[in-house]
């Protein structure tokens, strides 16, 4: 039988052989850790903290006023040593506060365990997830407890929780499916009773047999009644539209949102968090990352604090070999080039992909040849090499009639592009520009 | 060849066109918009670029909000002053001109001043580089050096010099703003051409920091703050501001201690040449 799955997309080499089989090891708690007030999309946070000041691990150290936001917390035990701005992974600097370690054990700060989280209101269980700074730990950290508070109009039915992992390379959701479906399961069970939705999928691509293998096990241990659906490998399966498309055979309206057909879609590393949050009481200072790729002398998934330098992450896996040109923050596909290896890990660093020179497109993009193989390739059915043109022309209004707001960048286009040209980049700055014509517009009018 | 089809083949097509010119006189007259004649002489008196620079879409569109009396008689930032007394005298006002405004470039971090990050090999645009991480320079505040701000200047005022560095060339910008708006960086800046003497540092860094980004950089060390009258310049997280309602109408630099040069004067008689 075929495996459910969307239109179009691509087949990228996995590249997961490098850490799919490697146990998650703890990385031992760093000496310093540099937490950013902004890990998340939306209102960035202020500093509640002073210079000098004592902290505990898990107390917040940022937090925000504003309903999109996620307060930020320390993840070691130990005293702020500055509070400046740094390095950001994602690019820019941006406020973070410097925490020194005193004690090299934990000293919890702990929120007082919801273990009754089935007699909890829903209210309650949103405010948790949001005071522990969960947001989503796919990579795009979207915070969780807006997503969970949908606007009245919107009747939710279903949840999925994405086991895609289509980014080639990373691993740490596999693992987590892996090793850790006893916090998933109950952490999907949490968001699905604040949803309020019986029906719950846990949407996996075939290429983690033994994933698969283990939810359902436990999902029939734990007498749940989650569906799991493995899915065909193909990226981006785990792209929200995509996955609902693919479980669901939903498709989400153009500008629309998932809660737009009734769902809501959330990473695994999401509802680890989130059944750590309310049942264990601890806020989010630790995530899972895939260190990997021909550039790290022994790949391995890490637990690690938020607030690690990517220094010292690498240098518990080994260390850079001679060869290594580059290293990202998140997957090949997406994930940003890193230049400063101080930058701290932040909550959306899935992966830390270290490659070497082979397989690079370094070369000057050469001219569009018409032959339409990014338009076959487009999972949102746009028409990549127009739309980058328009862009490339300034053509700002042409660009947003074809569409171009509904691109997700998942690259696809550029990955089969034979001419090498920067088409998701183009359209990447034709979407910031279509931004900046609305603002204008507003004010002129 | 029958001649009669010569004939009705004339007859015809000049029939046919006898008929549409009347529908079209009819047209003319019955579908007459009224149309402000001030429109087409405020536009004669602006420059005719379609910079923008005034906020609105080109001249056309400028000239019908000026006679609409939603936009201001001087709010072409381009036109001269006596472009803007004519339109004053066609709209029967008396007309308001500010100074002259000049875009000034507040970095020198070119190619060769600045520390590199690495290797960029995506698109040869600011705005882009700014958006993967900011192109191949460690400064985070200052020029990147795509030249954008060249490419949308429309009187040709401005050239990258072989530092990478763009340049303004002050006898024909106009100041209608375009580069200050376009630089993704907030770089260029747009002053009064009173205003002589600048700190040419975006950089807000810590000293140790900014001295290994840039050998240009305000390092942000206060000689010069304490050189002057308290509030003549600012100091503003690492970085020295002057404040022009009291200071900088005279190039004179303050000190010559400052460590890095990043003091810079223009006279009258001086272009805004950068010393590569």
């Amino acid at each position: 039988m075929r495996l459910p799955t969307f239109s179009r997309g691509v087949h990228p080499n996995d590249n997961k052989h490098y850490t799919c089989s490697k146990s998650i090891e703890i990385l031992p708690i760093p000496d310093q850790v540099l937490i950013p007030l902004q890990q998340h999309i939306g209102a960035p946070c202020s500093v509640i903290v002073e210079k000098g000041q004592e902290v505990k691990t898990g107390q917040q150290v940022g937090s925000s006023e504003a309903f999109v936001s996620s307060p930020v917390h320390s993840s070691i035990t130990g005293k702020v040593k500055e509070i400046g701005t740094f390095q950001h992974p994602a690019g820019g600097k941006v406020q973070m506060v410097l925490i020194q370690q005193t004690e090299e054990e934990d000293d919890w700060k702990l929120m007082p365990p919801l273990e009754d989280w089935q007699n909890t209101g829903n209210e309650i269980l949103n405010q948790r997830i949001k005071d522990a700074g969960i947001v989503g730990l796919g990579g795009a950290a979207f915070p969780t407890h807006v997503k969970l508070a949908p606007p009245k109009d919107k009747k939710i039915d279903t949840f999925i929780l994405n086991g895609c992992e289509c980014e080639p390379y990373l691993t740490a959701d596999h693992r987590a499916m892996v090793e850790q479906a006893d916090k998933i399961l109950p952490g999907m069970a949490i968001i699905m009773k604040i949803l309020g939705v019986i029906d719950g999928f846990i949407g996996i691509e075939n290429n983690k047999p033994d994933a698969i293998e283990v939810m359902r096990e436990a999902v029939s241990r734990g007498g749940y009644n989650f569906k799991v659906v493995s899915l065909q490998v193909k990226y981006p399966q785990g792209a929200e539209k995509m996955l609902i498309q693919s479980v669901l055979k939903r498709q989400v309206p153009t500008g629309g949102l998932p809660m737009d057909v009734g769902a809501v879609v959330n990473n695994v590393g999401t509802a680890i968090a989130v059944a750590d949050a309310v049942i264990n009481g601890k806020s989010l200072i630790e995530r899972i990352v895939t260190v990997t790729g021909d550039g790290i002398n022994e790949p391995k998934n890490v637990l690690a604090r938020i607030g690690t330098p990517f220094q010292e992450i690498l240098e518990f896996c080994g260390g850079l070999n001679e060869e290594t040109t580059q290293v990202f923050m998140g997957g090949p596909m997406m994930g940003l080039a890193q230049h400063n290896l101080q930058s701290p890990t932040v909550k959306a660093t899935s992966g830390i992909v270290c490659t070497a020179a082979q397989g690079q497109p370094a070369e000057q993009a050469l001219p569009c040849i018409r032959c339409g193989t990014c338009v076959s390739v487009c999972p949102m059915f746009l028409l990549p090499t127009r739309i980058a043109r328009l862009s490339e022309m300034g053509q700002t209004a042409a660009a947003e009639e074809l569409g171009i707001m509904n691109c997700i960048e998942c690259g696809s286009c550029s990955f089969v592009c034979p001419s090498q040209i920067p088409l998701v980049q183009w359209i990447r700055l034709g979407k910031l520009r279509v931004g900046e014509m609305k603002r204008k517009e507003k004010e002129v009018a | 060849m029958d001649i009669n089809a010569i004939v009705i083949s004339m007859a015809s097509m000049g029939g046919l066109g006898l008929l549409f010119s009347a529908g079209l006189a009819i047209a003319n007259k019955k579908l007459y918009v009224e149309e402000d004649a001030r429109i087409a002489e405020v536009m004669e008196e602006l420059p005719g670029a379609n910079c923008g620079g005034c906020g609105y879409p080109g001249c056309a569109n400028f000239a019908e909000n000026v006679v609409n009396g939603k936009a201001l008689i001087g709010g072409c930032p381009v036109n001269t002053d006596d472009g803007a007394e004519a339109i004053a005298r066609i709209m029967g006002v008396d007309a308001e001109t500010g100074e002259r405004l000049i875009a000034r470039v507040i970095c020198r971090g070119g190619d060769y001043e600045t520390a590199k990050k690495g290797i960029y090999d995506g698109i040869q645009s600011c705005t882009a580089a700014h958006l993967m991480g900011g192109g191949d320079r460690l400064c985070e505040y200052g020029c990147i050096g795509y030249g954008e701000c060249v490419e949308v200047c429309p009187f040709d005022a401005m050239y990258m010099n072989d530092n990478n560095l763009p340049v303004v060339i002050d006898d024909k910008c106009t100041g209608c703003g375009n580069c200050a708006e376009i630089c993704p960086r907030a770089v260029i800046e747009m002053h009064p051409e009173s205003h002589k003497l600048f700190i040419l540092c975006n950089n807000h860094d810590t000293p140790k920091v900014s001295r290994q980004v840039c050998i240009r950089a305000c390092v942000g060390c206060g000689l010069c703050v304490r050189a002057v009258e308290e509030g003549e310049i600012i100091m503003d997280d690492n970085l020295a501001k002057i404040n022009y309602d009291t200071y900088g109408r005279v190039p004179v630099i303050p000190t010559e201690k400052c460590s890095t040069n990043a003091f810079e004067t223009f006279g009258a008689e001086e272009t805004s040449e950068v010393a590569a």
